[in-house]
């Protein structure tokens, strides 16, 4: 069963709980103690949220009297002086320019070429298929010397071109991975009927099985973009001008910059988590889904 | 299939190989070239295996390698935290939908974020030592990250933190494919919890169990640099130095690009040898049914 289906399936049809639980009266212990356990599991979880959500909210002086407190006196300087300190929207720029043009082009390249491992009879394509997937594990850090040295001989690096052509290579192993295995799932016969229809190649490829496959479009962008928009590697190393810095970037150079004043620090920490933030909160079962199926992609 | 002209399936293959070439295909052969020259901006002469010997020689790699094998001690705490938390998960304890929200949460935030504000609460004044001192722990307070003793074992907490919900997430959804019949005659043959955790689901597991064991391991080795980045910079002194890192400052803070290379064909040697269980697994979770 897939995660989705999970999602729909009714509650009874999985445990007997329902069922088990209806005519006892007295509280059983065991659900006490797994109720204990997860809500441990899920404080430890939240406590960074919780210190990154109320600090910023805070004066230097009451978070030296108290780190972890709600404040007594809400405090906003914080958000300003942050935004003074970061060139956050730049950041912010940057990050969706760099997401949406590698995103963009790995997916309609992985697309072309899925289309022929999934569809089309060729010489090596199980050979090529399965460099495909080793490439999936293999870490950037590998790639990385060759690929800014060639960058700098091209006069590429610290421009969106260099680091958009990287960013979506990157993503292209798990793009053609993914989108194969979906396009395989798309029977035959509603391609054999626009083929009668006297449909090309091409027609059938963008009028049949990207629109049938929206689905695993949108896990794959979401996690696509994740990985991009999360990257802090590539970024630091192919974009080092100031003005090129990405929101993974910014921040870290803006973290070590306000060490000190913690509470400027988490709003702006705050204030780049918000819209992921978000996404997740409507978009969870597209990340869980492309999560799971992407297993090695970080 | 498609019946197409002979030459029509590498035209859409084209654009794709020719970017992985680009991004996989030149820098994977280039590293091996790299690592046995002596580099000075973009090239060098020949040297043979000597950056492998200085490398080895080096004190500093030494410490990254060992770093990155205490790390590995995450991979079973990964497993287990993964498995009982799923199956409590499964078991739908009342708000298991929120639970597991919450659980998988941490893997989405950006590492960078993460690294701040773990460095900040984990600092010698900061929420968590003051969280031990209100629960009368406070002997317990140190400077975690601060600590050439303790600093290694907390970034492992911090990347723990981080990639607990992935497991849950990739147990619970093999749980739910799972036959309950197995699971209900246990029960009705009246096993405990504990008897139906170890005897029925852990073995129902096992397949994801190893295919999850081998992603964590690939990550402990190559894919915990923005961790410890952020965090430490491999300090204090090099009490969290790891491979990647070491890679990164050689190449872009100390100029020698042979010698960071010579470690990038380690590392990739590392992966390679790792994906062989890998794939074995994977094929073996697909055909289960794991997406």
């Amino acid at each position: 069963m897939s995660v989705r289906e999970m999602q729909a399936a009714p509650l009874e049809s999985v445990t007997g709980v329902a069922r088990a639980g209806a005519p006892r009266r007295r509280i059983d212990l065991s659900v006490v103690v797994k109720q204990l356990v997860l809500l441990l599991a899920a404080m430890t979880v939240l406590l960074p949220a919780y210190f990154m959500v109320i600090t910023p909210l805070k004066t230097q002086e009451a978070y030296a009297l108290s780190k972890l407190g709600f404040p007594t006196q809400i405090y906003l300087g914080n958000f300003e002086t942050a935004l003074r300190g970061g060139r956050f929207f730049l950041w912010f720029g940057n990050s969706i320019i760099l997401s949406v043009g590698a995103v963009a082009l790995s997916t309609f390249f992985a697309a072309l070429g899925a289309f022929a491992t999934s569809r089309m009879n060729f010489r090596g394509r199980n050979v090529l298929l399965s460099v495909i997937s080793s490439l999936m594990v293999i870490p950037p850090v590998v790639m990385l010397i060759p690929l800014f040295l060639l960058l700098t001989r091209l006069k590429m690096t610290s421009t969106y071109p260099g680091a958009i052509l990287v960013y979506a290579g990157m993503l292209a192993p798990f793009s053609v991975y993914l989108l194969n295995n979906f396009f395989r799932t798309i029977p035959h016969e509603i391609i054999e009927s626009a083929l009668m229809d006297g449909a090309s190649p091409f027609d059938i490829l963008f009028r049949i099985m990207l629109p049938l496959s929206s689905p695993a479009m949108m896990t794959l962008i979401t996690v696509n973009m994740l990985w991009v928009w999360n990257d802090l590697l590539i970024a630091l190393v192919l974009l080092p001008e100031d003005g090129m810095r990405t929101l993974m970037v910014g921040i870290t150079v803006f973290g070590s910059r306000y060490n000190a004043d913690v509470p400027v620090s988490m709003a702006g920490m705050l204030m780049a988590s918000v819209p992921i933030f978000l996404i997740y909160l409507f978009g969870q079962r597209y990340f869980i889904r492309g999560l799971v199926a992407g297993a090695i992609k970080g | 299939m498609l019946r197409t002209k002979p030459w029509t399936p590498y035209l859409y293959l084209a654009p794709v190989s020719l970017l992985m070439l680009f991004v996989f295909g030149y820098p994977l052969a280039a590293i091996f070239d790299f690592s046995m020259r002596r580099i000075r901006g973009a090239s060098g002469p020949f040297i043979g295996l000597e950056n492998y010997r200085q490398i080895f020689k080096d004190d500093v790699f030494q410490q990254a390698i060992l770093h990155n094998a205490q790390l590995l001690l995450a991979v079973p705490i990964l497993v287990l935290v993964g498995i009982v938390l799923a199956v409590l998960l499964y078991e739908r304890v009342a708000g298991w939908r929120v639970y597991r929200t919450i659980l998988f949460a941490p893997f989405i935030i950006a590492i960078p974020v993460i690294g701040v504000v773990f460095s900040n609460m984990l600092s010698l004044n900061g929420a968590v030592n003051e969280l031990l001192r209100a629960i009368g722990l406070g002997f317990l307070a140190l400077d975690w990250l601060g600590s050439a003793q303790m600093a290694l074992w907390s970034v492992m907490a911090i990347i723990i933190w981080h990639e607990m919900g992935f497991g849950v997430v990739l147990f619970l959804a093999r749980l739910l494919s799972l036959n309950e019949e197995i699971q209900e005659a246990a029960r009705i043959d009246g096993a405990g919890w504990w008897q139906r955790l170890w005897y029925v689901t852990i073995p129902q597991l096992k397949d994801v169990t190893e295919f999850y064991a081998v992603v964590s391991v690939i990550t402990m080795l190559a894919w915990v640099f923005p961790f410890v980045y952020v965090m430490t910079r491999g300090g204090p002194g090099n009490a969290t130095q790891v491979m990647e890192l070491y890679i990164f400052n050689f190449a872009f803070r100390n100029s020698l690009p042979g010698i960071a290379s010579a470690v990038a064909v380690i590392l990739f040697l590392i992966t390679l040898a790792l994906m062989i269980p890998l794939f074995q697994l994977r094929a073996r979770a697909e055909m289960e049914g794991i997406e």
